[in-house]
């Protein structure tokens, strides 16, 4: 049992990824119900931001810091056009935004495909998060602890906007009824925009995240998106927690599971634990109670 | 309207199997009188137009979805050899007019495009491919109408077919130089980790088995989907089992998550060094410092001084859309072309049955940029120098072993003792 405690907080970590990935999805998916296959590209964006960042800033060191704001905008302002472009012309037809984004999804990789280098580009690790951490005698890679500390800034600096600020309040208030939020003169329009930007500039934030983790290329947010769609829905749908706690448990289910049988095999593990679990309670972990007939 | 146009397209197919079977009948009867008619009667079956001053030929590479990564860069070399031979004078004095199709990553596209390049385009070979699911694809189809496909990928062997012309390593020219240069290594423990499917399942297969024969303890065996990047738990069970090698058989952006999860782990090339089989030129710099130090097996290298590579290489890197390294797998695509020019000069005709009649010769070779290859006419691949590089700060390789001959391709690993026929029996109908 000595891989415990190692395996936990890689699982913590794959977790912290998972949850970083998944947030921008709980608030277009959860709060506004709009399915943007496109999530994960805009995560892709997030990377190459990081990439371009550390051309302008050679020194890693620095590079990486200034690279998270600018991710989250750059991945944001994409979001920003989709919705304006796109999106908003969708609203309560998730079924055509789905196919929609799966076109720009394409779109936008093929565009990364015919700008960068095919086989995609390093981002390179800041040198503070070389090496690991010895803490009660386990040895911690730092990147890992760093991909859980900036998923908790992520959910912390979330939830406070949603809940102390007044955009946060329209948010909900638009969440949870629409109809009654527009007659107390909340202008839907621009919460949607402004819910847009910030769910796609998440994706953002965990683009940079994952360049540091894994490739950066035209391919890397296929492999995000399914899992951080199945996360939000076992989290419960336009609940914060609900995606937090999914995303840690299929975060350690992933890790355990390949330490345990093979890399193959975990991923399916992990995913049949998720959909037994929804079978039994498709409304996921957590539950909105609203006032809307939706 | 496209249901009509698919369904006709199916019986002008069906049309020219069997007219392509007939003739062939029609042929062996001649063939006991007078060889050439039988051959010339198969080139009239087929639609190739050889009467005008060009000659159409197929390129079919995956330029959208996954493997466009890799296999762009493919298309973009067979480009450039297509303009060289032009202007060198051709393919039997007529310019190649390339038809470009895109695979899309999709296996059953590229068994429908290369119908379509042979029945509609009417080309006279088709070159490209990438992954094996790709390959055993197209197989049935140009073994059906009799067409010829050249593929420039290393793979995992245990295949031959008399319409498919490999020009990338077979096993016994890449996995067992590896073996042999850790055994000069006096490696004792290895690791194998790998993608999840065919080759790196096929290839460490082979290595379990020549590693026994060479005293080489296996220590743990782990594999990753293709599409997944994150290795930190399988790279804590290497850490954990200490090897003194590791054979990575991962393909794709997974080798850039392992590479980093390797670092991150504490592990270094001084101590647990990592010989791959599909990290080159190209692959290298999306790894970043990292990956340096480790080692690969390959045929080619940018690095390699031989007469022919410099040429290479400044033609690639003057050329469009050249991507400013050269790797083995463009290296192979480039002889592969080169390697059809040596066959249809020897054969003095585009028609397939008159090119193999001309490899079963054993005589055709190139002077490629990794050396003078030669055709084995029998299994149609190519002899190569095995070479193994170390990967240094800029990314290029520095070469620390090579063969000490070429080594003759054998796909079946018939000349290996430590191979039973059981094994090769059960890992050829697996990969089926």
């Amino acid at each position: 049992m000595d891989a415990l405690i190692p395996q936990l907080l890689n699982g913590s970590a794959q977790g912290a990824l998972l949850l970083l990935a998944a947030l921008g999805l709980s608030l277009t998916f959860g709060q506004m119900g709009v399915i943007n296959m496109a999530h994960g590209e805009f995560l892709m964006i997030g990377a190459f931001s990081a990439y371009l960042v550390q051309q302008v800033i050679a020194a890693s060191d620095l590079s990486i810091p200034v690279a998270l704001p600018v991710a989250f905008v750059v991945a944001g302002l994409f979001g920003l056009l989709l919705e304006v472009t796109i999106i908003r012309w969708m609203y309560r037809r998730p079924l055509d935004t789905l196919l929609v984004t799966v076109g720009v999804g394409l779109i936008l990789q093929q565009a990364a495909l015919q700008i960068f280098p095919s086989q995609g580009v390093p981002v390179e690790k800041p040198s503070w998060l070389d090496g690991q951490l010895t803490i009660l005698g386990y040895a911690w890679p730092m990147r890992q602890l760093f991909t859980i500390l900036l998923a908790a800034v992520c959910v912390a600096a979330l939830s406070a906007w949603l809940k102390y600020t007044s955009f946060g309040r329209r948010i909900r208030a638009t969440v949870h009824n629409r109809d009654l939020a527009e007659t107390t003169g909340i202008s839907t329009r621009t919460i949607d925009r402004l819910t847009f930007f910030v769910g796609s500039g998440l994706a953002g934030v965990a683009g940079v995240a994952a360049s540091l983790i894994g490739g950066t290329n035209s391919q890397m947010g296929a492999q995000y998106i399914i899992p951080a769609f199945l996360v939000v829905a076992a989290g419960g749908i336009g609940q914060l927690k609900g995606t937090i706690l999914a995303a840690w448990a299929v975060g350690v289910a992933l890790a355990f599971f390949a330490y345990w049988t093979t890399g193959s095999l975990a991923q399916v593990l992990a995913f049949i634990l998720v959909i037994v679990f929804l079978q039994l309670r498709p409304q996921g972990l957590f539950t909105v109670r609203t006032r809307s007939l939706a | 309207m496209s249901s009509t146009s698919k369904r006709l397209r199916k019986l002008v197919a069906a049309g020219a199997t069997v007219t392509t079977a007939a003739l062939a009948l029609a042929g062996c009867g001649a063939r006991a009188g007078d060889d050439t008619a039988g051959a010339g009667s198969s080139a009239a079956a087929s639609c190739v137009d050889t009467s005008g001053d060009t000659i159409k030929l197929g390129f079919l590479n995956s330029l959208t979805g996954g493997m466009a990564i890799s296999e762009k860069t493919v298309s973009n070399v067979l480009h450039m050899a297509a303009d060289e031979i032009n202007a060198g004078g051709g393919l039997l004095g007529k310019k190649i007019e390339y038809v470009q199709e895109d695979g899309a990553t999709d296996w059953p596209t590229f068994a429908e495009k290369t119908e379509k390049l042979l029945t509609q385009d009417c080309v006279a070979a088709i070159f490209g491919g990438w992954t094996s699911s790709s390959r055993k694809a197209v197989k049935p189809v140009v073994e059906k109408l009799n067409g010829l496909f050249f593929y420039p990928v290393q793979y995992e062997g245990l295949e031959s077919s008399p319409n498919i012309y490999y020009t990338g390593a077979t096993t016994n020219q890449q996995i067992i130089p590896a073996m042999d240069f850790l055994a000069s290594k006096g490696v004792k423990t290895l690791f194998l980790a790998g993608s999840d499917y065919v080759f790196p399942r096929t290839a460490n297969a082979i290595i379990k088995l020549y590693a026994a024969k060479l005293g080489i303890k296996i220590v743990g065996e782990e594999y990753v989907p293709l599409d997944k990047d994150d290795w930190t738990s399988q790279v804590a069970k290497i850490a954990a089992a200490k090897p003194d090698f590791i054979f990575n058989t991962i393909n794709g952006s997974s080798n850039v998550g392992f590479i980093k999860a390797y670092y991150d782990a504490g592990l270094t090339p001084a101590k647990t060094p990592i010989i791959s089989v599909s990290i080159a030129e190209e692959e290298a710099p999306a790894m970043g410092h990292e990956v340096t130090g480790n080692y690969a097996s390959w045929n080619y290298f940018q690095s390699l001084k031989t007469a022919t590579n410099p040429k290479f290489i400044q033609s690639w890197k003057a050329y469009p859309k050249s991507s400013g390294v050269t790797s083995d797998p463009m290296e192979a695509a480039y002889i592969s072309l080169y390697l059809y020019k040596a066959l249809v000069e020897a054969a003095g005709s585009f028609d397939v049955n008159a090119v193999n009649a001309a490899a079963k010769k054993n005589t055709i070779t190139f002077d490629a940029p990794e050396g003078k290859v030669t055709l084995d006419g029998e299994n149609h691949h190519i002899s190569k120098p095995g070479h193994i590089g170390r990967i240094n700060a800029d990314n290029q390789f520095d070469i620390v072993w090579a063969s000490d001959k070429f080594i003759e391709p054998d796909p079946y690993l018939e000349g290996y003792d430590w191979f039973p026929a059981d094994i090769r029996k059960q890992l050829t109908d697996a990969a089926g």
